[in-house]
């Protein structure tokens, strides 16, 4: 089990450092550099400001830098917000980011679960048509459809939740941009929870229960939910992903100052050096989540235990 | 009064009829063995008893167990029968088991559904079960998930679940069809040895099991009974022809006469054989998996030789390594004298049609996108690309009709053909080139006896018209018996014996071919009982015995199969891997 | 023939997947000749109109955005120009996809684990923001769009192709063939294409309304399709700053999205489905 948690941390590695490789050159690549739109500046003070973003070195030299400060969590200066290093917003922007996709992603493990189970039980009746159609209508409305059309509802014509962030106060500004985030998770594992469900229902194992007078209700608890759930437990690293790529444009649409926010406007100012060290700073949360998921599995599966 | 009466049971699945007007009953304590060819309806009455019949199953007639009507009982009713009253085991354990829990967690859950014990008490009754059931170890083994159990071992854990509750009746449905023949053997024994005063109704195909371990017996053809009686006077004179038919095309080791050998040249030639396969993620990274060490074999023109042997025998595993299709880690195949390429893909065309290979599941091997027609002609298409689309089609009818299927077969899909079809045109498509050497991988293992026996016929007719040479891949001594010239026996990658039918049937020089010989089923009452049962199963091929392999499972064995690996001897004109082949006498009677 | 028919049969009984096609169908018609009829074009602006709310009258059916230019019009761009987006993405992703799969399963071996090391490697990544960072350097360009999709779209496609390969690679009717020395371009033309096939079919039609989804979203957050030229996701934008204004220019291109990939997602479905139902057969 510790040589499985070890090797799957040894194989993020790579990944990792090929993230940074891809993004630090794909920004280098960049025809033109980051002040081109400015007015023009006496030479004396380019070559300052070239000095002082070390663009007066070579890639490698550049690379080798950037790299070294990476590993000790320094993504080095914003181009746009002068006075900020990049960590420094990023350190500021995240908790809040954090507290509403962790909240939106247990809310969408708790619903879709649970109504997965009750569909594959009522299988082919009325609850289970409804939970279905509602669920493959969740997987292909886009939170960027879903999240204005919430405000419009909720918070335009019928008053009831604040549509904005700022001048808000308390848990009813995080009530729309968690529900609207955890939507379209909650219709994928609701799905993926039926499904599983249904075919764990069918297996011999589980004709075995029947056989020793198991009811229904001892048979997914005691037998059936574990193996259920694990495809359900594979699902949490692309929800995750999916759930930070949300996180963009809730943060965009209700005007939260999160990282997604920050990560927009770093995108359309050109902050070249915000944007690389967001990249890189999601793309390792990505894979240490997906570490987590991964060792858990294992940990849930004896046949993955064992080896 | 009886314990179960099925009366005029019927069982539907929309318009198709799968058991219909079935009535039999099961006395208190009785041994009842329920005979059937595949879908026969077997498994549907089993589970109509337990009401486990799936939703669309639509029921008729009554099934009364000890004065209750099961098919109308309900759910809370049928729950507080199972188990305690009625259990059941089934085909294959590892599938049966849940992979996700403790053995003793899933046997434990039993005596808590039903209040039968509780806490400390629970334990112990499950780990006392599993000693009765011959589980090694069962405090440990309690423990234990099920893939760390062998398959045997695993059977021996679902028995134990099955009987926790002390059940009135015991339904074992095919109980040993997924195990090899010497653990098969065991689990027999032991359901017969354990029941104490448990009914028990063994569902199963084999004539030779129900001989052996039941008292009465009932035979059903196309979901209806056609026949029931005690077992000895069924088989003695069997009243129905459904019966009779069974009884003749059921393999037998002790009759008929075993083919003579055949002197001929040596057409494929296979010297110190040697496969392995890299084993991956196992404890230490990747590991060899040595399927197959040092096997020498020649097959001569117009004989058939049988290759025999357990799970991990590596009896496939050699033949596909010789046709070329997995790599050869040593040693050297010749065909006339001349050495070929270990790779398939460089041996030259003529070659190629030489030796052809019919593999086990017949619909598997057959492209599901393409008619009979083209399947059977596609090697003429490579081999003779000169013939014209009408002469192509003269052959492939040709080879249709000499494989016993109709002209209208030429536009069939593999999904519209029956397994014995489905095999007829992939012995066709095998033979249209006129091979020298035909290799049969299982290649009646999926059928059912009287299809099993044309398919057998149909091969050796081929061969005494043509003189091909046969390899017949199989689990099956008894199978093997009536076609073979020759047999090879295997066991953990290593040949143990090689000899003439007529000599290894009588006197196996082998322990190991013994216990194979003994472990057979026999279809007679008579003969069927008093057989010596070999212990253990076989070892995992990737930490092999020391010394001779058998040796933990011998009862033969001394200090120096222990220490020493046999080399592979003549006595007697036999090739044999047994230090002691010259001292034991191993006759069968 | 037989087996065709049949098919034919359960399509016509699976009725969310024929109602998905024809709506598809008409919304694609409509996007193709709506422009032509309407009077009115997607550029000219005219302040005296603007936000007007849809109504029969002048054929504004739509109604018109904040620079007073028709929205039935730009609608109906936006759904061609998502429409093109999505599937020359998803052929992209096809071309890429079936082609490495193809090779990685029929080859097998260390080309199997060497190519399939990378495909997981890319999956870890998060390619959205690859594909923001890429927006970012290279100037919201319209045919990056096209390769950007393309590339995260293909992974998928891989995955399953080399699976299926490796499958059918591994069945006996290929081994057979194999022994009577047909040669691996047929093998591969003849025993492993037309076993491909359905479900290449199937995951096109699942990969075209992931491609919708990355299109719009990228253009709702305006690094995608840049104005005068418009889509599905860039309305949706636009609609969402008039949300308190005007609710039409939301509500209406964002339910035609949803419509569009909710059809599309109904068609992969009916479509696997009896695909499983042909294959458990």
């Amino acid at each position: 089990m510790l040589r499985y948690t070890l090797l799957r941390l040894l194989g993020a590695i790579p990944t990792l450092l090929l993230v940074i490789v891809l993004a630090f050159l794909l920004v280098h690549a960049a025809p033109g550099g980051p002040f081109d739109d400015e007015r023009v500046l006496p030479p004396e003070i380019a070559a300052n400001i070239a000095a002082y973003y070390h663009l007066d070195e070579t890639l490698p030299q550049q690379f080798w830098r950037y790299l070294s400060g990476v590993v000790r969590g320094d993504f080095g200066p914003s181009y746009r917000y002068r006075d900020h290093t990049v960590s420094q917003l990023i350190g500021s922007a995240f908790p809040l980011s954090l507290k509403i996709g962790a909240l939106s992603m247990l809310l969408a493990v708790i619903v879709g679960v649970g109504a997965g189970i009750v569909a594959a039980l009522r299988q082919n009746t009325v609850a289970d048509r409804v939970v279905m159609t509602v669920a493959m209508t969740g997987i292909s409305i886009p939170i960027f459809v879903v999240a204005p059309v919430l405000v419009l509802l909720f918070a335009v014509k019928l008053h009831w939740l604040p549509a904005g962030w700022s001048g808000n106060a308390g848990y009813a500004r995080l009530l729309l941009p968690v529900v609207s985030l955890a939507l379209p998770q909650i219709a994928y594992i609701a799905r993926l929870t039926r499904a599983s469900l249904i075919d764990v229902l069918g297996s011999d194992f589980v004709r075995t229960a029947k056989a020793q007078g198991l009811g229904i209700v001892a048979i997914v608890r005691f037998h059936a939910l574990k193996p259920a759930l694990l495809p359900v437990l594979s699902f949490m690293g692309p929800a995750i992903a999916a759930v930070l790529t949300g996180s963009v444009v809730v943060e965009e649409v209700f005007g939260i100052p999160g990282l997604g926010q920050f990560f927009v406007r770093g995108a359309l100012n050109r902050d070249y050096t915000l944007v690389l060290g967001i990249v890189i700073f999601y793309a390792a949360l990505i894979i240490v989540l997906n570490l987590i998921v991964d060792v858990l599995y294992g940990v849930i599966d004896p046949r993955i235990r064992h080896r | 009064m009886s314990l179960l009466e099925v009366a005029d049971l019927g069982i539907r699945y929309g318009a198709s009829e799968v058991v219909a007007g079935l009535s039999f009953s099961v006395e208190p304590g009785e041994s009842l063995g329920l005979v059937g060819e595949s879908g026969s309806g077997k498994t549907q009455t089993a589970l109509a008893i337990l009401g486990l019949l799936p939703a669309a199953a639509t029921t008729s007639g009554s099934i009364r167990f000890d004065g209750i009507e099961l098919l109308t009982a309900d759910e809370e009713e049928m729950n507080a029968l199972r188990a305690e009253r009625i259990a059941i085991v089934f085909q294959d354990p590892l599938q049966a088991l849940n992979p996700y829990l403790r053995i003793g967690q899933q046997i434990r859950r039993i005596l808590l559904q039903h209040g039968l014990a509780s806490g400390r008490e629970a334990d112990d009754r499950v780990i006392e079960m599993l000693e009765r059931v011959g589980l090694p170890d069962p405090k440990r083994q309690f423990g234990a998930y099920p893939h760390q159990l062998s398959g045997g071992m695993r059977q021996r854990a679902m028995i134990a679940s099955a009987l926790i509750a002390e059940p009135d009746l015991l339904i074992a449905d095919e109980p040993t069809t997924a195990l090899d023949v010497t653990v098969q053997a065991q689990i027999l024994e032991l359901l017969a040895s354990i029941r104490d005063d448990t009914a028990l109704l063994l569902i199963t195909h084999d004539l030779g099991i129900i001989a052996g371990h039941c008292e009465r017996m009932l035979v059903i053809e196309q979901g209806g009974l056609v026949e029931e009686g005690l077992t000895r006077q069924v088989f003695a004179a069997p009243q129905s022809r459904h019966m009779a038919r069974l009884l003749e095309a059921a393999p037998r080791l002790d009759r008929d006469g075993v083919r003579e050998t055949v002197v001929g040249k040596t057409v494929l030639d296979v010297r110190a054989a040697a496969v392995s396969f890299r084993e991956h993620g196992s404890h230490r990274g990747d590991r060899r998996l040595r399927a197959v060490r040092d096997v020498t074999l020649q097959v001569r023109s117009g004989e058939t030789v049988a290759v025999v042997g357990e799970s991990g025998s590596g009896k496939s595993s050699l033949f596909r390594a010789v046709l070329g299709l997995i790599p050869l880690q040593s040693g050297i195949v010749s065909f006339l004298g001349e050495r070929l390429p270990d790779d398939v893909r460089s041996r030259a065309l003529s070659v190629k049609r030489e030796l052809q290979l019919v593999f086990q599941d017949p619909v598997s091997s057959l492209n599901p996108q393409m008619i009979a027609g083209k399947i059977i002609g596609e090697p003429l298409l490579v081999h003779a690309p000169e013939l014209g689309a009408d002469e192509r089609r003269r052959r492939v009818l040709h080879m249709l009709e000499k494989v016993g299927l109709p002209d209208a077969f030429v536009t069939r899909f593999p999904h519209e053909l029956s397994g014995g079809q489905a095999q007829r045109v992939a012995i066709a498509r095998a033979l249209i080139m006129k091979p020298s050497v035909l290799i049969c991988d299982e290649a009646v293992a999926a059928l059912d006896g009287a299809v099993r026996n044309q398919i057998l016929a149909l091969l050796e007719g081929v061969q005494d018209e043509t003189g091909l040479s046969i390899v017949f891949i199989s689990h099956d001594l008894a199978v093997v018996r009536g076609i073979s010239h020759r047999v090879l026996v295997m066991y953990l990658g290593r040949l143990v014996e090689l000899a003439d039918s007529a000599r290894l049937f009588t006197r196996p020089r082998h322990p190991y071919t013994r216990a194979l010989i003994d472990a057979v089923p026999v279809p007679d009452p008579a003969a069927a009982r008093g057989k010596q049962i070999i212990a253990g199963e076989v070892p995992s091929i990737l930490a092999p015995p020391s010394g001779c392999a058998f040796h933990p499972r011998c009862a033969y064995a001394q200090d120096r199969c222990i220490a020493e690996r046999p080399n592979e001897r003549i006595v007697d004109g036999v090739t044999v891997a047994c230090h002691r082949a010259d001292e034991i006498d191993l006759t069968v009677c | 023939m037989i087996a065709m028919s049949a098919s034919w049969e359960k399509i016509r009984g699976n009725r969310a997947l024929v109602v998905s096609a024809v709506i598809l169908i008409v919304t694609a018609a409509a996007a193709m000749i709506g422009p032509l009829i309407s009077p009115h074009d997607y550029l000219s602006t005219n302040f005296e109109e603007m936000l007007r709310a849809p109504t029969m009258a002048d054929m504004r059916i739509f109604g018109t955005d904040d620079l007073g230019r028709d929205l039935f019009v730009r609608t109906m761009l936006g759904i061609r120009v998502t429409l093109i987006v999505a599937i020359i993405a998803s052929i992209v992703s096809l071309v890429i996809g079936v082609a490495y799969g193809a090779i990685a399963g029929y080859f097998g071996g260390r080309v199997d684990a060497v190519m399939m090391r990378l495909v997981d490697t890319l999956y870890a990544m998060p390619f959205i923001f690859f594909v923001i960072l890429l927006m970012v350097v290279f100037e919201r360009n319209f045919l990056l769009i096209f390769v950007a999709i393309g590339a995260i779209n293909w992974l998928d496609m891989a995955r399953i192709v080399r699976g299926q390969t490796l499958s059918l690679r591994e069945r006996e009717f290929v081994d057979a063939a194999r022994l009577t020395g047909v040669s691996s371009a047929r093998i591969i033309a003849r025993h492993i294409a037309p076993n491909l096939a359905g479900v290449v079919v199937v995951y096109v039609t699942l990969t075209i309304p992931q491609a919708i989804l990355v299109e719009s979203f990228l253009s709702f957050l305006g690094l995608g399709i840049q104005e005068p030229q418009t889509s599905l996701g860039a309305l949706v934008d636009a609609g969402v700053n008039q949300i308190e204004r005007a609710s039409w220019t939301l509500l209406i291109p964002a339910t035609l999205l949803a419509m569009i990939l909710l059809c599309f997602n109904f068609l992969g479905d009916g479509l696997r489905d009896l695909l499983d139902a042909r294959q458990t057969r």
